[in-house]
């Protein structure tokens, strides 16, 4: 199997040189095949959503390199790199432009990675096809194509980003614990529909959960990051055969800290 | 009622510098003021080139495009520099007064003697009023209709998604630097389009016909919306113009009760913080009436 991603020691201090100074990656290694669905877990401050941002582009890291198949895009603008990294945040505000319309916000997402000119932004036929698209997340949106995404709900907004992300196929997909802001039933929705896309066009993809339970059933690979290293590291029948009181306690052996974060366990 | 079409009739012209303001202020949501140096920038370019003897319609366009320029300093300032979106329109502002005395080449210039778009009307046989009345009811049109079309664009969409969530943007590989500046250039074209057309309206140039017009747009733009609320693009364009007719009404109305021609800067920023303050003031009327109707609905 190919690697879709390549991480090799990436390190990343905010704030250098000051009181404040963090350093938040400390040589994060990370080689993912193709078609790998990884969840990333881990306590607060261990450095996940910065790992997830500075490969989507947020920021440039301090060392080490990023390989996205055959090309280094380390130096790479967060917009150009949007052409093969796609994502999803957990902020359901942050996924979508409010005051653009769905089809709007749709069109948008097509154009993802290609030039942008002055030809009509929405024709007849993308609107038949994001009809069918909507029609995926069952939750009537083919029906209100020029509805504002202000007037949706959360859940709402964050399955339309989910299939905003993955209209035009990425080659790896990027979700920052992007159920958590959601009610229980709505988050399993969105949590069955990320499923159903991923595994539809085989993205490979990078998911920080505060969920062990999804973090053991979704995705083939599981690893656990402390203190801006990975630290665990399961894949195949190993992860899937986990249960969420195992991984507590690996989680304490590997990181020798006492698991005070409850929102690990139950969230 | 001559006072009143005329007022009428100069709030179609100010309304293209409303939504110049509007494409930075709502569009991008940022302020800028670099509209105080753009407004008189157009009349300058238009001017000096009527006085040349350059037809009056290429002087127009010039200006548009001079504007333009003005917004890419700007754009470029804020986008590619990083500087805060209000202070590189001060410093556009500020270096353009110098630039629009040299284009004028003296502080005022009129255009008494020379041919504008304005007098080519009136040659067709109507007054002065409704040559204005018609110049603007036709650049209006040809404004929001390409304004219209370019935001239905691909490109144009991407700006308004700028303007909307700069995240979501560049996760989807909007260059946002490029659509900030366009979106820059565009507004103040626009800008300056409205003050080469006032220029005309007007007779003359003058290099300090800016001051004041950050706040004669944007009350144009706030009163249009208190208005009208949750409108499509093109239609919350037309409520841009019908704003700018009820302002230029109201100073007139400040004008007939005898107000010092002096003191109108002073009306019109009373009128914008009125206009600014009102959705906040509805809100907590509101508020409260709802309260007392529900402390009543208790009490029985």
């Amino acid at each position: 199997m190919t690697d879709i991603l390549n991480v090799q020691n990436l390190h990343k201090t905010f704030e250098a040189g000051t009181p404040n100074e963090n350093h938040v990656l400390k040589g994060i290694d990370l080689q993912m095949n193709e078609g790998d669905f990884i969840s990333i877990i881990g306590g607060n401050g261990a450095g996940k959503s910065t790992f997830l941002n500075s490969i989507a582009g947020s920021f440039s890291v301090d060392r080490g390199q990023i390989v996205l198949e055959d090309k280094n895009i380390t130096e790479l603008p967060a917009n150009q790199r949007a052409k093969y990294i796609s994502r999803v945040f957990q902020d359901t505000r942050m996924g979508t432009a409010s005051r653009l319309t769905i089809e709007e916000n749709l069109s948008v997402a097509m154009k993802r990675g290609q030039k942008r000119g002055l030809s009509r932004g929405i024709k007849a036929k993308d609107r038949d096809f994001f009809k069918q698209e909507l029609k995926k997340l069952q939750l009537g949106l083919e029906n209100r194509l020029s509805m504002d995404v202000g007037l949706l709900s959360g859940g709402q907004r964050q399955a339309l980003t989910l299939l905003m992300a993955t209209i035009v196929t990425p080659k790896v997909l990027l979700l920052d614990e992007h159920t958590a802001a959601l009610d229980p039933k709505t988050s399993e929705m969105v949590t069955a529909l990320t499923d159903q896309l991923v595994y539809e066009k085989g993205i490979s993809t990078l998911m920080i959960t505060h969920n062990m339970q999804h973090a053991i059933e979704q995705g083939n690979r599981l690893i656990m990051l402390h203190e801006g290293n990975i630290v665990v590291d399961v894949r195949g029948e190993e992860k899937q055969n986990l249960t969420v009181m195992e991984l507590v306690n690996l989680f304490q052996t590997k990181s020798g800290a006492d698991l005070s974060d409850d929102s690990l366990i139950l969230g | 009622m001559d006072l009143i079409l005329s007022s009428i009739s100069q709030g179609l012209l100010w309304s293209i510098l409303a939504m110049g303001v509007y494409l930075t202020y709502r569009i991008l949501d940022v302020a800028d003021l670099t509209v105080e140096g753009s407004f008189p920038l157009g009349a300058a370019v238009a001017s000096a080139m009527i006085v040349a003897d350059v037809p009056a319609w290429v002087a127009t366009i010039a200006a548009f495009l001079a504007g333009g320029l003005a917004g890419l300093i700007t754009g470029f300032l804020h986008a590619k520099l990083n500087i805060p979106a209000l202070l590189a329109g001060i410093v556009t502002m500020t270096g353009l007064y110098s630039i629009n005395l040299r284009i004028l080449g003296q502080a005022n210039l009129t255009l008494l003697n020379s041919t504008t778009l304005i007098n080519q009307i009136q040659g067709f046989g109507v007054d002065k009023t409704m040559a204005v009345l018609i110049l603007g009811l036709i650049a209006i049109l040809l404004v929001i209709v390409c304004l219209h079309l370019f935001f239905s664009t691909e490109i144009g969409m991407a700006v308004r998604a700028t303007g909307d969530n700069l995240e979501m943007s560049e996760a989807n590989g909007i260059n946002i630097q490029f659509t900030k500046i366009l979106g820059f250039m565009l507004g103040n074209g626009l800008i300056s389009l409205s003050g080469a057309l006032l220029a005309q309206n007007n007779g003359y140039a003058d290099v300090n016909m800016g001051i004041g017009a950050i706040v004669i747009g944007l009350a144009s733009v706030i009163i249009g919306e208190t208005f009208f609320s949750n409108l499509t693009f093109a239609r919350r364009l037309i409520t841009l113009v019908i704003g700018s007719i009820i302002y230029r009404l109201l100073i007139l109305g400040a004008l007939e009760v005898n107000f010092n021609p002096q003191d109108l800067k002073l009306v019109s920023a009373v009128l914008l913080a009125i206009a600014l303050a009102l959705p906040t003031v509805r809100q907590r009327w509101n508020y409260k009436q709802m309260k007392r109707k529900n402390n009543r609905s208790e009490v029985q």
